[in-house]
């Protein structure tokens, strides 16, 4: 039987990744290349935003605390999402190329947790994993464009590709909490699928002329709560109404 | 055998879910959500697309469980209080709207004539890549991600206009 404090982290987790992906993906509304992509990243953000509500609906339901609050009411702390998710936006490449890593994992990690033996986590991956599918899609169509495109398009996706590998490493790690919530069945082995990542990427980073980088540096720390400078910033601003004029709503 | 190909079969999802409308004894208030309808789509109801799950009745209280077609559908909010008002209309002031995620929506509760009205709306079905405004099937796809979660954006290369369809999922 797993200790509910143990799922509520998990969920927690879960749901700071979508969150804070999701409000990254935000930013691009109004300032993407074109209208429809614009349209189409904050309709991956939407996605992202209503499964991080879900999660942290869930959370909260075993914390005693609201979504909100969670949301808004956090400090960069005690925030537990991956490290990736959260750097800055940078250019139009850094971002497909992000989404795209990001996507391949979430592709392997929501299909195992669908067989999580948490009901509510199982019933949330059954949901995201069909919208994975189409943001993967989305951005294995953008990789070609930025791979094979012109000359700066493919440069600007390798430069991006080697700033954010040193970051994928934590796609896989597994702390204390995390084993314990495998033992049980609720979690998802992630060390499990980084070969099947690594294969995927690999097959298709050369389909579209870009080099796999080494692996020469590697951070992480978001699980704990150590967390890159950027993350405080756009906790900043998406933390602002609720830090001005506590308690408000729309 | 060309014959029977055209008669459009009704996927078992939504067979499920028709069933358990005939078999409700709390038909009237199923016919009474009719009147709810999809905010962004206001020629269907919410039954027509599948986000109408169950609705029961204990001791006056009503309980409508509702499933969210995207995660981050805008609209369901806007739905629950849909629900409420209408329901406070036919003098039911107890009344709880949850949200279901299992089994997760799926396009395959959107039957053949729902598909038809969808189409005379403007919208292409989730099978359908044919204009809606020609019907022309020389379309191509602008992008998967159109003015809604639930729809991609197509346009028709024989009358030139855009056109959306809804995702299949």
């Amino acid at each position: 039987m797993t200790n509910h404090g143990d799922i509520a982290e998990y969920a927690l987790r879960l749901g700071d990744d979508a969150l804070v992906h999701g409000q990254r993906l935000c930013e691009w509304c109004a300032d993407a290349p074109f209208l429809e992509e614009d349209i189409a990243i904050a309709n991956a953000g939407l996605d992202y935003l209503g499964r991080a509500r879900m999660l942290l609906q869930y959370a909260g339901s075993i914390l005693g605390r609201s979504e909100d609050e969670l949301a808004f009411l956090r400090d960069a702390p005690e925030f537990r999402n991956l490290l990736i998710v959260e750097l800055p936006r940078g250019d139009f490449a850094f971002a497909t190329v992000c989404q795209y890593l990001l996507d391949e994992y979430e592709l392997l990690f929501f299909e195992a947790l669908t067989n999580s033996k948490d009901e509510t986590l199982a019933a949330i991956a059954a949901k995201a994993i069909k919208e994975v599918r189409y943001h993967q899609r989305r951005s294995v169509e953008w990789m070609r464009r930025l791979g094979l495109g012109t000359e700066e398009s493919n440069r600007r996706a390798q430069a991006a590709l080697d700033e954010l590998w040193g970051y994928v490493a934590e796609f896989f790690d597994a702390d204390e909490l995390e084993t314990r919530v495998i033992a049980d069945g609720v979690g998802v082995d992630r060390s499990a699928l980084e070969v099947v990542w690594r294969d995927r990427v690999g097959d298709l980073l050369d389909e579209v002329e870009l080099s796999l980088p080494g692996d020469e540096w590697q951070v992480s720390g978001g699980r704990s709560g150590v967390h890159t400078e950027h993350l405080g910033h756009m906790l900043g601003e998406m933390q602002f109404m609720q830090r001005a004029y506590p308690g408000l709503e729309w | 055998m060309a014959a029977a190909a055209s008669i459009p079969i009704m996927p078992e999802a939504r067979f499920a879910l028709n069933q358990r409308r005939q078999n409700s004894q709390f038909a009237e208030l199923f016919d009474l959500l009719d009147a709810v309808k999809d905010p962004e789509i206001p020629v269907l109801s919410i039954w027509d697309l599948g986000i109408l799950q169950d609705v029961a009745c204990d001791a006056g209280r009503v309980e409508v469980t509702i499933t969210p077609t995207y995660s981050g559908c805008p609209a369901m909010a806007q739905i629950a209080e849909d629900i409420v008002a209408c329901l406070a209309d036919a003098g039911y002031d107890n009344v709880d709207v949850t949200q279901r995620l299992t089994p997760a929506w799926t396009t395959d509760w959107i039957d053949a004539s729902t598909r038809k009205r969808l189409r005379e709306y403007g919208i292409a079905g989730p099978d359908s890549a044919v204009c809606p405004q020609c019907g022309s099937s020389d379309t191509s796809v602008i992008s998967e991600f159109g003015s809604t979660s639930c729809k991609a954006l197509l346009r028709c290369n024989s009358c030139l206009e855009p056109f959306d369809q809804f995702k299949r999922l």
